[in-house]
């Protein structure tokens, strides 16, 4: 017995049949319907013969376009996981608060509010910020492809294997009960002593790595390979928040990859970092965390920034207000950012100089955004401007966004921090910045772009059901948690004594419940604009009337993006092209250099899965044999050194001559 | 084929081939650089070895003058950093790369210096006497 | 800032695309030795926390042993020096390699692994001396981060050495083509950017440490 349960131990590590929760029947139930559906799906690809397709132009593709659009799924799957766990903690807060004790345990409903906002993060935020810089900012610079197309293949399969670490802790043991930053004690090894945690840590760090490889490749491509012409203070908004955006990146996610690595140490081998005893500082990780984590949220909205500065130029059909300025601010948070991140702990009792310090410098950024609000504004005075979904989006995040700035603002008030920390106030405040700043920005980017992506438009009936649903659910789910946060509320609290706050937590539920419409209906538009293709189709590649480069290919852009190379002019380039008589090059095509597809990165992240499932079960045999296997295919992989190919010109002028064609309107989509 | 791009409004910015002013190693510069390392090594071990400026405040600031001496000589001589190599960005990140450590060490240290005078209100012999 | 370029400030009809020339050689691979360097930076910041993490902890002996108990100077000495001999023995390769001298950059780069397996031989022999005298990363926060500290750089010193190995390979089966010669001064980089972390590691975990 004593002998069996050594070896079970040993092949195994802690993974026992316990750890599945069958006990649960919510997830029970959750599980039934993932595999139905999950099953269907296989089902559906295997039999219509898809997997080759899959495998070969996608999975494998080095095509930055093609990497984007697969971040944005990644993305959007996630956030329906994100929004079922939104919806789960309102809808039980809703029952708990009135006297009834709701119908989550609270180890439970500890687990969904953890996942949610690592989710929602990492997983929902970062690859939809990610799939876009990826998709749009090549074409932006006239470039034919990242700087490092496998590295981009390789990035997205390690978000991807981070992405189904998280997933599988839900069916698999549990996920940490810690909140999303997993502050020590709480999330060491004596407080948490199972796996949640460590699906936590395995999950961020795989994920982290293909972050940082992403945010190095985006830069270098900005840096080494823009057009003729496309001098600095010539790029388009979109590709300057890029590039500040990944700057960001890549001097920030090594210090979270530090802390969580310490954190991991002080779980798996006995250190003493973040301990309470033997000399360790649990408030170190508070601050080395955050010294990451305020400069991330600037990673989120820069971006965003980014879109809503392209489509306001486009909606308005005048160049943007104040080019030079929107660009300074950009650079200006960019470095301001790292200079408040204490503004999250201020309650943690450094004392009053530092405190104003902070206090000051979270103000201070403040100001450069504003600068940003006030180009948009003045982009569209006197603008004819065209209410398209993305610019209604785009309307609805200045209005919204304007007052999560605020409460930010009385939030950087040391005093009234001390008041307002870590209660619902906060959990509306980053709500509203996040949901009004990043997913506005998002949502906007995706319809503005999707018929570049795909050659049709989404259909704008259900983009505005989305929108208002979105604009309407946003205000009416976290007005009330505003005001629940003044009434002293604290946040994570999965019980409530006092009933007369029943009616707000109610409201907040209805507001959620609107929301999760609203993302009904933005998928909706993407289905019914594929319905009806034929009335939606982008035959000019310019639907909006852009003026950026990426209107200047066929909607979708041919694999190599750019048959010749462009030289660029001015601001706004494709606009420029557009009022001097530009005319398309229709002979002389020339054979086009590109990179090869291959499958290594879905191998190398597939081994990382499979060494952070085996770390965080313990494994230890498993985890040996796939970290040297690890090593062996990425070492066997620089052996390979032809990764390039010419796309024949004859091929290229076919590609063209089509597009030719259906610029003249001779042949219907 | 085409007709020269580089008409009166554009500058060449992207697709650098062989402008990167990047520079290449001389045996005289590792050389160079190779003693003037051991030197900078040596002083300072020699230093905290013997004792000899006395102050351990004084040997501390010592240490690291000459250590951020050995790093500028390492970044010159052995890295080749200068302000030509890849249009400026090598050295652009280097600086921003510095701001940022010294932005997160010197504020980690006076966040948690404060933190510490103020929630353990000791000197640091009582300190050492805790169990 | 606004200057628009008219039609008229360019002499002639502007020119909106080129024809790329024949030499196109693989536009993807030019910014490698750019990106490289943006990851070192990112590199350096790992080094930068676990450096914050020592200033701040570093101190913090709860009872056990500090710096000047366990710390043999002469033997950091010694590492030191086989880390920086290395740096200059990678030098001349890289030198070798510019001249076309395949088998001296052989030569030279496994000269360079020598002196990093010395490297990494004397810091487990320090690890294996600390743990053996009970000095554990488990007993003190100043502990966890010397050991962490250490240990990461000797364990970049260990892949660069495996990386060493994987181009000595490469290099012998291919020679010195554009491919390997950038890997070499990849790798180049890499190489003195640890001899540089070292230069602060054993300034300020060591020396400063023992004062």
């Amino acid at each position: 017995m004593n002998f069996d349960s050594d070896l079970q131990q040993l092949v195994f590590g802690r993974l026992t049949l316990e750890a599945i929760p069958l006990h649960e029947p919510i997830i029970i139930w959750t599980f039934a319907a993932v595999a139905v559906l999950g099953g269907a799906v296989l089902a559906a690809i295997t039999r219509y013969r898809l997997w080759g397709y899959l495998w070969n132009e996608w999975f494998t593709s080095v095509d930055h376009k093609k990497i984007g659009i697969m971040y944005i799924i990644l993305a959007l799957v996630m956030f329906l996981r994100g929004l079922a766990d939104a919806i789960m903690l309102r809808l039980h807060q809703a029952m708990a608060s009135g006297g009834g004790e709701g119908y989550l345990n609270a180890h439970h409903y500890d687990q969904i509010f953890t996942a949610h906002g690592v989710i929602m993060i990492f997983f929902v935020a970062m690859p939809l910020v990610t799939g876009l810089m990826n998709y749009v900012m090549p074409l932006q610079i006239g470039a034919r492809d990242v700087a490092f197309p496998f590295l981009n293949n390789f990035s997205f399969w390690m978000t991807t294997s981070g992405a189904v670490l998280v997933m599988a802790s839900l069916f698999v043991g549990e996920f940490a009960q810690t909140g999303w930053l997993a502050y020590p004690p709480l999330s060491g090894i004596e407080a948490s002593p199972w796996v949640g945690v460590d699906y936590y840590l395995w999950s961020l760090q795989i994920a982290g790595v293909g972050t940082t490889l992403s945010g190095i490749n985006l830069i270098v491509t900005i840096v080494k390979m823009r057009c003729p012409g496309m001098k600095y203070m010539r790029m388009p908004v979109f590709t300057w928040t890029t590039l500040c955006t990944n700057i960001l990146i890549v001097a920030t996610f090594p210090i979270l990859t530090a802390v969580l690595a310490l954190l991991t140490l002080d779980r798996y081998v006995g250190t003493h970092f973040f301990t309470n005893d033997m000399g360790g500082s649990p408030m170190m990780y508070v601050n080395l965390i955050w010294i990451w984590g305020h400069p991330e949220v600037y990673i989120l909205v820069l971006p965003a920034f980014g879109v809503y500065s392209e489509v306001v130029a486009t909606y308005c059909g005048k160049r943007l207000f104040g080019y030079t300025s929107m660009v300074y601010a950009t650079a200006a948070i960019m470095i301001l950012s790292y200079l408040v991140w204490l503004h999250h702990f201020f309650t943690m009792g450094s004392g009053a100089s530092v405190n104003t310090f902070f206090g000051i410098t979270t103000m201070i950024i403040s100001i450069p955004t504003g600068a940003k609000i006030f180009n948009w504004l003045f982009t569209m005075y006197k603008g004819r401007i065209r209410f398209e979904v993305p610019m209604m989006w785009t309307v609805g995040f200045m209005l919204t966004f304007v007052v999560g700035g605020m409460t930010g603002v009385l939030l950087a008030v040391p005093p009234a921090d001390f008041v307002l920390h870590n209660s619902l106030f906060l959990v509306a405040h980053f709500h509203n910045t996040i949901i009004g700043g990043v997913v506005f920005g998002m949502f906007a980017g995706i319809v503005y772009w999707f018929p570049k992506a795909f050659g049709f438009r989404a259909d704008p009936f259900w983009g505005k059901v989305s929108f208002w649903c979105w604009l309407v659910g946003f205000w009416v789910a976290f007005m009330p948690v505003y005001i629940l946060g003044l009434m002293g509320v604290t946040r994570r609290i999965s019980q409530f004594e006092d009933t007369s706050l029943h009616i707000l937590f109610v409201a907040a539920a209805v507001g959620v419940s609107l929301i999760f419409i609203g993302t009904l209906a933005f998928v909706a538009q993407f289905a019914v604009g594929f319905l009806r293709r034929k009335a939606y189709a982008d035959t000019t590649g310019d639907p909006w009337n852009g003026r950026t480069l990426e209107w200047a290919v066929s909607s979708p852009p041919p694999a190599y993006n750019f048959a010749f190379t462009l030289v660029v002019h001015g601001i706004d380039a494709w606009w420029d092209m557009k009022s001097r008589g530009y005319t398309r090059p229709l002979a002389g095509f020339r054979p086009v250099h590109m990179p090869k597809n291959t499958g290594m990165g879905v191998v190398l992240a597939g081994l990382s899965l499979v060494l952070g499932f085996a770390l965080i079960w313990h494994i230890w045999w498993l985890a040996a044999v796939s970290l040297a296997t690890l090593i062996a295919a990425a070492i066997a992989h620089t052996f390979n050194y032809s990764r390039d190919y010419y796309i024949p010109a004859s091929e290229v002028a076919a590609t063209e001559e089509t597009r030719t064609r259906l610029l003249a309107g001779k042949v219907a989509s | 084929m085409a007709a020269n791009p580089h008409d009166a409004g554009t500058v060449h910015a992207g697709n650098h081939r062989h402008d990167s002013g990047e520079a290449h190693g001389t045996v005289n510069g590792y050389v160079t650089g190779f003693v003037l390392s051991a030197i900078l090594t040596v002083i300072p071990f020699w230093l905290v070895i013997n004792g000899t400026l006395g102050s351990p405040a004084l040997t501390a600031i010592a240490v690291m003058a000459l250590g951020v001496a050995q790093i500028v000589v390492q970044m010159v001589y052995f890295l080749h950093m200068n302000a030509r190599s890849e249009g400026g960005w090598t050295l652009m990140a280097f600086v921003f790369t510095i701001i940022i450590i010294v932005i997160a060490i010197a504020g980690s240290m006076w966040v948690m210096h404060h933190l510490n005078t103020h929630m353990m209100p000791m000197t640091p012999e009582q300190a050492q006497s805790l169990p | 800032m606004t200057k628009h370029i008219s039609p008229s400030d360019i002499q002639g009809a502007p020119v909106f695309f080129v024809t790329e020339d024949e030499g196109d050689h693989g536009h993807h691979e030019t910014g490698t030795m750019l990106g490289f360097w943006v990851y070192l930076m990112s590199d350096c910041l790992i080094f930068a926390s676990l450096f914050a993490v020592h200033a701040v902890l570093g101190r913090s002996y709860a009872g056990g042993p500090a710096p000047v108990d366990l710390f043999d100077l002469n033997q950091v000495l010694v590492s030191t020096a086989a880390l920086l001999i290395s740096s200059i023995t990678y030098g001349f390769a890289v030198i070798a390699m510019q001249q076309g001298n395949k088998a001296g950059t052989l030569r030279w780069l496994a000269v360079t692994g020598v002196f990093g397996l010395a490297f990494l031989g004397l810091t487990i022999f320090e690890f294996y001396h600390l743990i053996h005298i009970g000095a554990t990363p488990q007993v003190s926060a100043f502990l966890s981060s010397f050991f962490t500290l250490v240990g990461t750089h000797a364990l970049h010193v260990a892949f660069g050495v495996i990386w060493l190995g994987v181009l000595l390979v490469q290099i012998s089966q291919r020679g010195i083509g554009e491919a390997n010669a950038r890997r070499v001064m990849c790798l180049s980089m890499f190489w003195h950017f640890l001899d540089l972390v070292w230069v602060v590691v054993f300034s300020f975990v060591y020396l400063i440490g023992v004062l």
